[in-house]
């Protein structure tokens, strides 16, 4: 049989992927540059097919809510939204991670602050690795840098998400969300039956049976030393995720001489840096983070005994930069280079900051 | 007569409900609360919902609510109930979903929740404990705290002027075509109990009839937060409270 190759977008891929992986219910508020997830569901109506529900909510900050329902009855609950929309969705986050509910969040980036712009934009990162919402907790974050990925990460994220009880978001952006590239689409997948969810998630809101107490999903615990423990529970689960789930991909790693760091579409223009500097004499290669957090600290601390500087590559003002420095630890010069405001750097514009801030 | 001779079961005319546990509640003596949840576990277990019924707590003093009848219970941030209760009963369509909100919960923070579940005609059932105040936080002004009414955010008492109206937010669900049920009770008489033990069992019933959402709203004392005996709370709730919020059905198809 041959396999089955489509072009679309990666919004699209998104819905597509979703539907393909047994989601049960997706919740979302239209917003530029990712309305295309929701329009995908809605025209391929699902309800009639696995019986996934797609709702348009009335906020953003409902469609978290329901995400929460949803996940807290043990189901593949998602919604999408882009950067002023996920503001608005960081209270249900941090609930979710208190409540330790997993669920799919997915983040079309566009230029802030603000209402800011619709073109693409990474300047949320802070927000998704370092918090976002209130209270000590982290976000499982996959940073696509294909349509292909965007459709294998909506998998990738339900799995790591329902294997660690915690919330998962893919950070993507307007770029990797708006272009068309081949993809092949995940298998398809029975949505679980309620016996299996009972099974799988014996947490989970689907009615009290005889044989065990009440399931309560909440965040609440006023008695502080218990609070404690939970965030104790919490903050180890968060250094098992972070020694088990590092993905990154290498680039031309082995002869490099300098390191590009970039993840999603700011990968994609380092592939081209590559080129162009190799035709110079000039050794680069890349490390593209895929998991954004647990980020790939060790890998960067390795090559950071060998290479001699690194440049981040970003759609903001330098945020990831902050990570790569922590994790090379005044070893090699680290700098970075970013465009703002939903402009995209050009490859000849990463090299010549390359030059000029790392290649002595 | 001795106590084993008045407790015999033929002499039972009242009893706890087997789905309320025993934890020591956390609500004020004379608090509206605690005869809801009551009402609230009578019905699940009559009906037979036990082990389909999913309740949503809100934020406020029923955020406990999970703490004292026994069926699965989802903990909401503060508004938000009606959205959890929407994914609950639109993934579990089988299931009897209900949330219990108060009056901050629901007609100031979730308004925009609780009027769109209505409208889209969820099949849940809410419901909303009215009294007048903020008790969880100490007793501030609530979106239907009543002209003139002191409260630790009002202490002149609730100016309309720059404070805006009490907010007659039943009236405005009940304009909605997804509401098949709207209606207002009150626990202060052992009549009213009743009356308000009909009424959330329809709720409970047409949620698993899918007949669209039905909210009971309960008027209700604060007596703590009013700063009254519960006897004298409820006169004033009688006197004060119900030519405002009057008790009767607004919406009942």
């Amino acid at each position: 049989m041959s396999e089955e190759i489509a072009l679309m977008k990666g919004n699209e891929a998104i819905a597509y992927a979703a539907i393909r992986y047994g989601v049960d219910g997706y919740f979302g508020y239209p917003i530029t540059p990712q309305s295309e997830i929701i329009e995908t569901l809605m025209e391929a109506a699902p309800w009639k097919t696995t019986g996934m529900v797609v709702l348009q909510a009335e906020s953003e900050v409902a469609a978290i809510n329901m995400v929460y329902g949803g996940a807290a009855c043990g189901k593949y609950a998602m919604t999408s939204s882009s950067s002023p929309g996920i503001s608005l969705k960081q209270e249900g986050i941090s609930y979710m991670a208190g409540a330790e509910l997993p669920a799919l969040i997915v983040n079309v980036q566009r230029g802030g602050p603000g209402l800011g712009t619709i073109q693409p934009s990474q300047a949320d990162y802070f927000q998704t690795v370092k918090g976002g919402g209130h209270g000590d907790y982290k976000l499982i974050t996959l940073a696509p840098s294909s349509v292909q990925e965007m459709a294998d990460f909506v998998g990738l994220a339900f799995d790591l998400a329902f294997k660690y009880r915690n919330p998962a978001m893919i950070l993507t952006d307007g770029v990797i969300g708006q272009m068309m590239e081949k993809v092949k689409l995940p298998a398809w997948r029975r949505r679980r039956t309620e016996e299996e969810i009972r099974e799988q998630c014996p947490w989970a809101t689907l009615g009290k049976t005889a044989d065990r107490k009440p399931n309560i999903i909440t965040s609440l615990e006023l008695d502080s030393a218990a609070m404690e423990k939970n965030n104790e529970r919490f903050q180890a689960k968060y250094r098992v995720v972070e020694a088990t789930e590092v993905r990154y991909e290498e680039v031309k790693c082995d002869d490099a001489d300098y390191l590009l760091v970039a993840f999603g579409s700011a990968a994609r223009i380092c592939l081209k840096t590559i080129d162009l500097a190799r035709k110079e004499g000039i050794r680069v290669g890349l490390v593209r983070p895929i998991t954004l957090w647990p980020f790939p600290s060790e890998v960067l601390q390795a090559h950071s005994g060998r290479v001699k500087g690194m440049l981040t590559v970003e759609l903001n003002a330098g945020q990831m930069v902050e990570d790569v420095r922590l994790a090379v630890n005044g070893q090699i010069p680290v700098a970075h280079y970013g465009r703002l405001g939903g402009i995209v750097p050009t490859p000849e514009g990463v090299l010549a900051a390359l030059k000029e801030k790392i290649v002595q | 007569m001795k106590t084993n001779q008045i407790i015999s079961p033929e002499n039972l005319v009242y009893a706890k409900p087997e789905l309320m546990n025993n934890n020591h509640m956390h609500y004020c003596p004379g608090c509206s609360h605690g005869v809801v949840h009551k009402v609230v576990a009578e019905v699940i277990q009559e009906l037979g919902l036990q082990e389909k019924t999913i309740g949503i707590a809100p934020v406020g003093c029923a955020v406990f609510a999970y703490n004292y009848i026994d069926i699965d219970w989802q903990e909401a941030a503060h508004g938000r109930a009606p959205a959890l209760a929407t994914a609950t009963k639109r993934l579990l369509p089988d299931k009897m979903v209900f949330t219990y909100q108060g009056d901050g919960d629901l007609a100031a923070i979730g308004t925009a929740e609780t009027i769109h579940a209505a409208n889209r005609g969820e099949n849940i059932a809410i419901i909303f404990i009215n009294n007048g105040i903020y008790g969880m936080t100490g007793g501030q002004m609530a979106p239907t705290t009543l002209k003139d009414m002191k409260t630790s955010t009002s202490p002149e008492g609730r100016n309309v002027q720059t404070m805006g109206n009490p907010l007659k937010i039943l009236e405005l669900l009940a304009l909605l075509d997804g509401v098949c049920l709207a209606t207002r009770v009150s626990v202060h008489t052992a009549a009213a109990v009743k009356k308000t033990r009909r009424m959330i069992k329809l709720a409970f019933e047409n949620s698993m009839a899918g007949k669209g959402t039905s909210i009971v709203e309960v008027v209700s004392t604060c007596n703590a937060g009013w700063k009254m005996t519960p006897a004298a709370a409820n006169d004033w709730m009688v006197e004060n409270m119900f030519p405002v919020y009057p008790i009767g059905d607004l919406k009942n198809i």
